[in-house]
């Protein structure tokens, strides 16, 4: 056979050995950090978890209620504040400011946010909400989460935006259509699947934060649903509960860090079957 | 192949004569993309009523004259343009002119389909509901008679809730063409609007360009010359973003005055 074919084939074999053992190394420590999860998260997975409370130190009953609560509330809350900032924001980006250089400078500021580690949102939260109001609360706690959200969904939106023909943009001029309504009949139209998506990754992603709520919402030990007050939220219980000494409250621990797991994965599997229905 | 501009042929291209009134008329138009120059003192006129073909190689500034016509360049910054465009002998390039209200006046037709990702008849309903406030029985009947003016009537009547996106291309195409007669536009500029379309698809379109023209002023934009022949009264040879030579189509094309003409229809370059 052609050498030089030969030693193509030879180095094709190479690399494609290398590829596969680096694809299998990484999701080898995945898999062993899910079934981890399973293992020890099942076994605690009872129905008295989603109606009982937080149970007080050496307790050997109790459950996670007040902070599946008080997770829904601030996340919930946290997306409800930030996504409509991101998507007017990054619209802005994609539509508007697409040949401004302020929408450079922009974009560039909403990277670094992208990137910031979470806890300094947190403590530029407690800076700023938490010591003027005077304390910890669930406010507190949704604000800093909406603060993460917001770059996420700037990014998605203008990235999905832009992926709209301009030639669909046209054509809605060409029919004497407004800008604005080009942007939310046409645009927004076309690109509502990848949008939210966005909207539902950028849920998954505070989920399950834990630094910027240690700092703000801080924790909760009984049932409140007042956003003013201190809060309950899984991400810090289980923070909490993984170094105490008590086996029950690793056990929870366990179980909530499993519950958050499923949460997300849900989310992104959502998030998947709309992206896919998108085609259609 | 080699073409060799004759030297010094800068005779007048506005050669129009036509007994018919003058729905466009541009005058002197200069178009830049930022810096470079696109289009070069543009003089002509297209009749009421008629068809004109703008043919040339690419990037001879056919189709950037036709976005002057429904200023659908001042989309983009960097683009602009000098002179006048008179329609209905009123200069649309002026800064009061209201963009909206011009292009519900003068629609366009692109090249490449472009439903809007909605329903069929959405994508019909939405333009008018853009300047009428119908009724349902009124907007039904509005939706089918811009299908069946653009022929697609009997293709699409059983599936109007169907996404527009669902149809052939050929479809896509002639749901644009209806979705721009909806309006009721006074001038429809076709651009390229069957590169992308089956020979049969093509035969459709041109059937009902030449349907469009009874009630329609037409300008179109192809690279086909043999289209140009079929569908267009008038047909105006661009080159190197000027106006080579204007005139009527059979005479344009069996008798042109001009050698860069001649040698554009003849093949010999392009």
């Amino acid at each position: 056979m052609n050498p030089i074919y030969l030693a193509r084939r030879r180095r094709d074999l190479l690399v494609r050995a290398l590829c596969w053992a680096a694809a299998i190394f990484g999701i080898v420590w995945l898999g062993l950090i899910l079934f981890s999860l399973f293992w020890n998260g099942l076994a605690g997975l009872r129905p008295s978890v989603f109606v009982e409370m937080t149970p007080p130190p050496g307790a050997a009953e109790g459950g996670l209620a007040n902070a599946i609560a008080g997770s829904l509330i601030m996340t919930g809350l946290g997306v409800a504040i930030g996504a409509p900032l991101g998507l007017f924001a990054g619209t802005w980006l994609a539509e508007y400011g697409r040949h401004d250089r302020l929408a450079t400078v922009i974009r560039f500021i909403n990277d670094i946010l992208l990137s910031a580690p979470s806890i300094i949102i947190g403590l530029f939260v407690y800076g700023f909400i938490v010591v003027p109001m005077g304390g910890f609360s669930g406010l507190a706690g949704a604000l800093a989460l909406a603060v993460i959200v917001i770059p996420v969904v700037v990014r998605t939106t203008e990235n999905m935006l832009l992926l709209v023909p301009n030639s669909l943009r046209e054509a809605a001029a060409a029919l004497g259509m407004p800008a604005s309504l080009v942007i939310r009949r046409v645009a927004y139209r076309a690109a509502r699947a990848g949008i939210v998506t966005g909207v539902l990754l950028a849920t998954a992603r505070v989920a399950g934060e834990t630094a910027p709520l240690l700092f703000t919402a801080l924790s909760n030990q009984f049932w409140s649903l007042d956003v003013t007050s201190t809060m309950a939220n899984l991400p810090v219980t289980i923070n909490n509960f993984v170094q105490s000494p008590y086996a029950f409250w690793k056990q929870l621990a366990w179980t909530g860090a499993l519950l958050i797991t499923l949460a997300v994965l849900g989310l992104n599997v959502v998030a998947r079957l709309i992206g896919e229905r998108k085609g259609k | 192949m080699t073409f060799i501009a004759p030297a010094a042929d800068s005779a007048p291209a506005a050669a129009f004569a036509a007994d018919g009134s003058t729905k466009i008329a541009v005058r002197s138009l200069d178009f830049f993309y930022g810096e470079s120059k696109a289009l070069k003192n543009i003089n002509i006129d297209l009749a009421e009523r008629t068809v004109t073909a703008f043919i040339g190689p690419s990037g001879c500034g056919k189709s950037t004259l036709l976005r002057v016509l429904n200023r659908m360049y001042d989309l983009y910054p960097g683009q602009r343009a000098e002179g006048e465009v008179l329609l209905d002998g009123k200069n649309i390039l002026g800064p009061k002119q209201d963009l909206n209200l011009l292009r519900a006046r003068v629609g366009m037709v692109f090249q490449k389909p472009t439903p809007f990702p909605m329903s069929i008849y959405d994508n019909i309903a939405f333009g008018i509901r853009l300047y009428e406030n119908l009724p349902k029985s009124e907007m039904d009947g509005r939706v089918e008679a811009a299908l069946k003016g653009a022929a697609l009537w009997n293709e699409v009547k059983d599936k109007l809730d169907a996404s527009g996106l669902s149809l052939s291309g050929g479809q896509q195409q002639r749901l644009c063409i209806a979705r721009t007669v909806a309006i009721k536009p006074e001038v429809i500029l076709f651009d390229e609007p069957c590169s992308a379309l089956d020979p049969i698809s093509t035969a459709k379109v041109e059937e009902l360009i030449d349907e469009l023209k009874e009630r329609y002023t037409i300008a179109i934009v192809t690279h086909n010359m043999q289209q140009a022949g079929r569908v267009s009264d008038y047909t105006a040879f661009m080159y190197l973003g000027e106006l080579v030579e204007f005139g009527e189509t059979t005479r344009l094309f069996t008798a042109p005055r001009q050698q860069r003409t001649q040698d554009y229809i003849t093949g010999r370059f392009g």
